[in-house]
């Protein structure tokens, strides 16, 4: 047992079981792994990653390069960063982690967002200085330190400031902090990245998992301390070789004499300080050696030897048993190496900020700031406790904008004399390792300097100095010193390698954080969703829309439920959920010339009532959209988007409106959440259409009418994406699921996105996205048709007449049939003549499908130099398909399907009863059951809303300059889009409302800095989040409602 | 991640905002009297300078306004005040 009697941070009056490699130790509340191993007498925790050479704790913190262990379910991790725990299972590594794939992790990590004025990294004396400086000033400060409390350096030293214990003054500065409301400290914290604009993610480890937080700071103070580093020496791995810095933190913090006699190699004055404290715990110090000629005044450890350590010597098993002086050997189970100190300035360069070599202090320290940030103390090489507390002072005070006059307390250090100005001897020896994470040796370098590298980024590539998960922290500027030395330059002309984040390893797990499983990533559901699970349906992603793919009867694959609905839509009537499409509502007096503009066919002369299909262009000239857009008033209009391209489309018209015609009178305004749709489609579509919406059964094709839908307001455009007589019926979203089980009551075989796309592609209609891909024209659809010549311009069109898309050759669309009738067309497959040889790729196929109607496979494909009757090949990896060409229209090409039957004779269909439901009607319950009293989750009773634009309502949330949302009952103002069923209203209630929030919001909410509304992401689902008081009010779109429920109960979970 | 200044909203976290590329490059009067080199200079060329570069931001999930911004293309450095395009 080497635990000293007394003494240290730790708690003795507890003892914490744990096992090592599956032997029983023991340790104490305070200790971590690595100070409870040596404790337990553990000298080898592992061996090295190459060279297999046993290995010790060689240090006390994030820089430990050897001392790796797998715990539980983390597969690599730093012992002297592990704190102890009851019952704490660890094993030693070779230098590289292992997954245990059995292990049981239960941890949940999350993830925050917090904003200050002032962020402090670090609070050892400098960083609870700067944080006091900030904090006393008002400003809103977060203290970051990752140790599991404060005081930095302190903690392992037995510095006296003010003739009082160090320790007195750190916790006096602690309740000092504490008394500030504005001061937030996170301790068990590591800042891992600086990242532009003030932007930190640091990592809280915590025993129910680890927390990233998201920190953005108006200006940060790092004081990040510094690492000490070791001089390559042959035998400088020796279990029992050991920084000096974490030889005095292991007797004075954790009460652990890591040796009984050591040799103390003081490069730096630091080592004077360790051998005193080691000799003051029972160390017996058996000599100092220091290269410098002289020792410093007053100390009063004896036994000075002025000269450098040439060598080590080792018992059987590897573990130290002396140091060689020249000629001189000297026993010792401890040596503990003070080669200089390396301040910490990974955030510092991180942040953009060049590091410069300091000659007298001999290591790289910060220089000018890249952002509004300072270093302070002694990761600016500011090593006095004194003088740290005096920087800290000031840079938390300029980082606050105040001026300030400090109580700077008197410490008894001694006056630090510069290090030496040595990186070791130029040895061959095998063992004189530089890193010894990655058993990287002076040799090696040498060898790599002998290849004529110059760069220490190249030797770092050739060496892998630096590449383990200890990032170099104590090898970095010993491999710019070596090769300093063996380059006959100065470490300053090499300079570092480049710092990147993360500053200490962290684990997939706690990057993810809740962002995993169901929550990974915002889905959007239809008001139908629930039905459409019920009944089965495979769905498929658009976007971030889920969509019912096919619904398949017992037993039924793909393939068979596709023709079966197909078959119904051809011969009956099917339905489809439609509400994905995006919507948006278009008014102003120059709607139509807008449209006219942006689409390539002409809007404004289109009657009110009549819908027409578009398509718009890039600049480019390409396709980007198309969809049916619908005049519903003079100046009036609705247009359709794609599923996937509504939110870009909505951007598009945004930018041409905003910035090239702001003298249009046009306003744009989703109502994707609005409306929910059901595309009813079949010859027999007017035997449901007359059920639910009867006001619309005389509509002519092309023609729209507002009529009651289940007895209430909605909209009926008879289009059709499949040939058939079809209508698109919509009602607001909450009578979504009542519209559609209604249609299917009626008859209707529902069908999805699968069976749509056969059915449109048997009419050689085109899709967005699948017959384009951003390099197709118009033209090259052959819908030149569409193309209008009269118009003066529209967007891409002076790119129709470009030479390389007018030209000849370009590729078409084509119809493809197999030859083989059963025979499957894979999207994507090159197409080809096998007469010519070599081979040209002639095109792809674009889409590919079984076809009930016509009784075999075909495909659609986009192709050069093909004509109809042309024989292809198809190929697709191994596979090859015989096709033909044929005219993109393989059914009904007289377009004789459109107008269905009548009505059926003696057809008495009831309407179907029409039925609200809100998007979180299914949540209820689970909101009650999560509530708190902390913090309670309900649903808003739904309330009308519109969506107004232009001049101020003079009531309502103000969403942007000229936009508002009113939320009221009563009349609506003129030219206001009722938008009622586009937003769900949650409400977050309580004292912990807000610490849910900050989960998810990277938004400032801080009660003194939001005080309204702001439209922002929540979950990175767009929200509008409304204050009032402590409840929080969370307008979310309707789609996007199940899943931020979904996610707002898993925080509550917490 | 940049914070950027809205001129409605105030500063927000870049991923709420759309890029927009280079400001300052106006659709042509008259496409149709443009010799393709000079359709093709306003479709496909842009600046990429090293330094300070004018570009177009839309804050697609606040305020929905496109606005134009100074940023440094080496530090990311955003100059105020902001110019809205309208």
């Amino acid at each position: 047992m080497t635990r000293l009697p007394s003494g240290g941070l730790i708690d003795r009056s507890v003892t914490l079981p744990f096992h090592f490699d599956g032997r029983p130790l023991h340790g104490h509340p305070g200790d971590t792994l690595a100070s409870a191993l040596l404790a337990g007498g553990v000298r080898v925790v592992g061996h090295s990653v190459d060279l297999g050479r046993p290995r010790g704790v060689f240090s006390a913190g994030a820089e430990e390069p050897n001392a790796l262990v797998r715990v539980g379910a983390d597969p690599m991790l730093a012992a002297t960063t592990v704190e102890l725990r009851d019952g704490l299972r660890a094993w030693s590594l070779r230098g590289k982690g292992r997954v245990d794939p059995d292990a049981v992790d239960e941890r949940r990590a999350d993830k925050g967002y917090l904003h200050c004025d002032v962020l402090v990294a670090g609070g050892g004396p400098a960083g609870l200085a700067a944080a006091l400086a900030a904090g006393e000033s008002g400003a809103r400060v977060i203290l970051l330190d990752d140790q599991p409390r404060l005081g930095g350096d302190l903690l392992s030293s037995r510095v006296r400031l003010d003739g009082a214990p160090a320790l007195d003054w750190v916790a006096a500065a602690e309740r000092r902090l504490a008394a500030l409301p504005e001061v937030r400290v996170l301790v068990r914290t590591t800042a891992i990245g600086y990242y532009d604009h003030n932007y930190l993610v640091a990592v809280e480890r915590r025993a129910a998992g680890e927390r990233l937080w998201h920190l953005r700071a108006r200006r940060v103070v790092l004081a990040t301390g510094a690492h000490e580093r070791s001089l390559p020496f042959p035998g400088n791995d020796r279990p029992g070789v050991m920084l000096a810095s974490a030889a005095r933190a292991y007797v004075n913090r954790y009460g652990v004499r890591p040796g009984g006699r050591a040799v103390v190699y003081a490069c730096a004055d630091s080592g004077y300080e360790a051998a005193r404290d080691l000799e003051a715990a029972g160390v017996v110090i058996a000599a100092i050696v220091d290269p410098r000629p002289q020792a410093p005044a007053g100390h009063a450890v004896t036994g000075t030897i002025t000269g450098t350590i040439t060598g080590t010597t080792s018992d059987a098993d590897g573990l130290l048993t002396g140091v060689r002086i020249g000629d001189q050997h000297l026993e010792a189970d401890l040596l503990a190496v003070a080669g200089g100190w390396n301040p910490a300035v990974h955030l510092f360069s991180q942040s953009q900020g060049r590091v410069v070599f300091d000659d007298a202090l001999q290591a790289f320290v910060p220089g000018a700031s890249a952002q509004a940030e300072r270093s302070a103390g002694a990761c600016r090489g500011l090593y006095g406790t004194r003088e740290a507390i005096e920087d800290g002072y000031a840079a938390g005070a300029e980082a606050a904008g105040r001026d300030g006059d400090f109580a700077v307390p008197s410490s008894d250090e001694t006056a630090l004399r510069p290090p030496a100005a040595y990186w070791g001897e130029l040895s061959p020896d095998a063992t004189a390792f530089v890193d010894l994470q990655r058993d990287v040796t002076v040799a090696d370098l040498a060898r790599a300097a002998g290849t004529g590298m110059r760069s220490v980024e190249h030797v770092k590539r050739f060496t892998t100095a630096g590449t383990g998960a200890d990032q170099g922290k104590t090898s970095g500027a010993l491999v710019a010193g070596v090769m300093a030395e063996l380059l006959g330059a100065t470490p300053g002309q090499l300079g570092t390698t480049t710092f990147r984040p993360p500053y200490a390893p962290v684990a997939f797990g706690t990057l993810a954080g809740r962002d995993r499983g169901e929550l990974s990533d915002p889905v959007r559901t239809t008001a139908m969703h629930g039905a459409h699970l019920a009944r089965g349906a495979v769905f498929e992603d658009v976007g971030q829309w889920k969509r019912p793919r096919y619904f398949p009867l017992d037993g039924e694959g793909m393939r068979e439920a596709v023709l079966r609905e197909c078959r119904a839509a051809r011969t009956g009537v099917a339905a489809m959920d439609a509400s994905t499409l995006g919507k948006i509502d278009i008014r102003g007096r120059d709607a139509g010339a807008f449209l006219d503009r942006i689409y390539t066919n002409m809007y404004s002369t289109l009657a009110v009532g009549a819908c027409r299909y578009g398509l718009m262009c890039t600049a480019d000239g390409m396709v980007f959209d198309d969809g049916t857009t619908t005049r519903l008033g003079e100046d009036h209009y609705l247009m359709t988007t794609t599923t996937g391209n509504a939110a870009a489309v909505l951007d598009w018209l945004e930018e041409w409106r905003q910035t090239e015609w702001p003298e249009l009178d046009v306003r744009l305004t989703s109502v994707t959440d609005h409306w929910a749709t059901v595309a009813i489609a079949g010859p027999r579509a007017r035997d449901v259409l007359a059920a639910v919406a009867p006001g619309a059964l005389d509509l002519a094709f092309m023609r729209y009418a507002g009529t009651e839908v289940l007895g209430v307001p909605g909209r009926v455009f008879r289009i059709s994406f499949s040939g058939e007589l079809a209508y698109e019926v919509n009602v607001p979203w909450h009578y979504g699921r009542s519209l559609w089980e209604g249609v299917l009551d009626l008859g209707a075989v529902p069908y999805g996105t699968e069976t749509m796309h056969v059915l449109r592609a048997e009419k050689g209609f085109a899709i967005v996205g699948q017959e384009t891909d951003g390099t197709v024209t118009p033209q090259d659809l052959g819908m030149s048709w569409i193309v209008s010549k009269r118009k003066p311009d529209y967007v891409g069109k002076r790119s129709h007449s470009r030479p390389d898309t007018a030209r000849d050759g370009r590729k078409r669309l084509v119809g493809l049939l197999t030859d083989d009738p059963d025979a499957g067309l894979a999207e994507g497959a090159q197409l080809l003549r096998e007469s010519e040889v070599p081979a040209r790729m002639l095109g792809h196929v674009t889409s590919g499908y079984a076809s009930a109607t016509l009784g075999r496979t075909f495909g659609l494909a986009m192709a050069r130099d093909v004509a109809p009757g042309d024989r292809l090949t198809a190929v697709s990896g191994t596979a090859t398909v015989a096709v033909t060409v044929v005219e993109p229209v393989f059914y009904d090409p007289e377009n004789a399907r459109r107008d269905g039957e009548p009505v059926a004779a003696g057809i008495v269909s009831t309407a179907p009863e029409g039925r609200a439901e809100s998007p979180a009607a299914a949540f209820a319950a689970g909101f009650a059951a999560a509530g708190s009293q902390s913090v309670r989750l309900r649903e808003l009773p739904a309330t009308p809303m519109w969506e107004v634009r232009g001049a101020d309502p003079g009531e309502g949330l103000r969403l942007g300059p000229d936009w508002w949302l009113v939320v009221r009952d009563g009349p609506a103002g003129e030219g206001w889009v009722e938008v009622s069923g586009q937003r769900t209203v949650l409400e977050l209630a309580g004292p912990g409302a807000l610490d849910v929030l900050i989960t998810g919001c990277p938004l400032d909410l801080h009660p003194s800095v939001f005080t309204g509304h702001a439209q922002t992401l929540l979950a990175k689902a767009p929200v509008i989040i409304e204050r009032d008081g402590d409840a929080y009010r969370i307008y979310v779109r309707s789609s996007y409602t199940a899943y931020l429920a979904e996610w707002l109960l898993d925080a509550l979970g917490r | 991640m940049l914070l950027i200044d809205c001129p409605h909203c105030g500063p927000r976290d870049e991923n709420e905002f759309r890029y927009g590329g280079q400001a300052g490059i106006a659709y042509p009067d008259a496409p149709g009297e443009l010799s393709d080199g000079e359709w093709a200079g306003y479709v496909f060329m842009r600046d990429n300078p090293k330094g300070w570069f004018t570009e177009r931001w839309f804050h697609a999930h606040g305020c929905r306004t496109w606005f134009a911004v100074e940023r440094h293309t080496v530090t990311h450095e955003i100059r105020t005040p902001v110019q809205e395009i309208r």
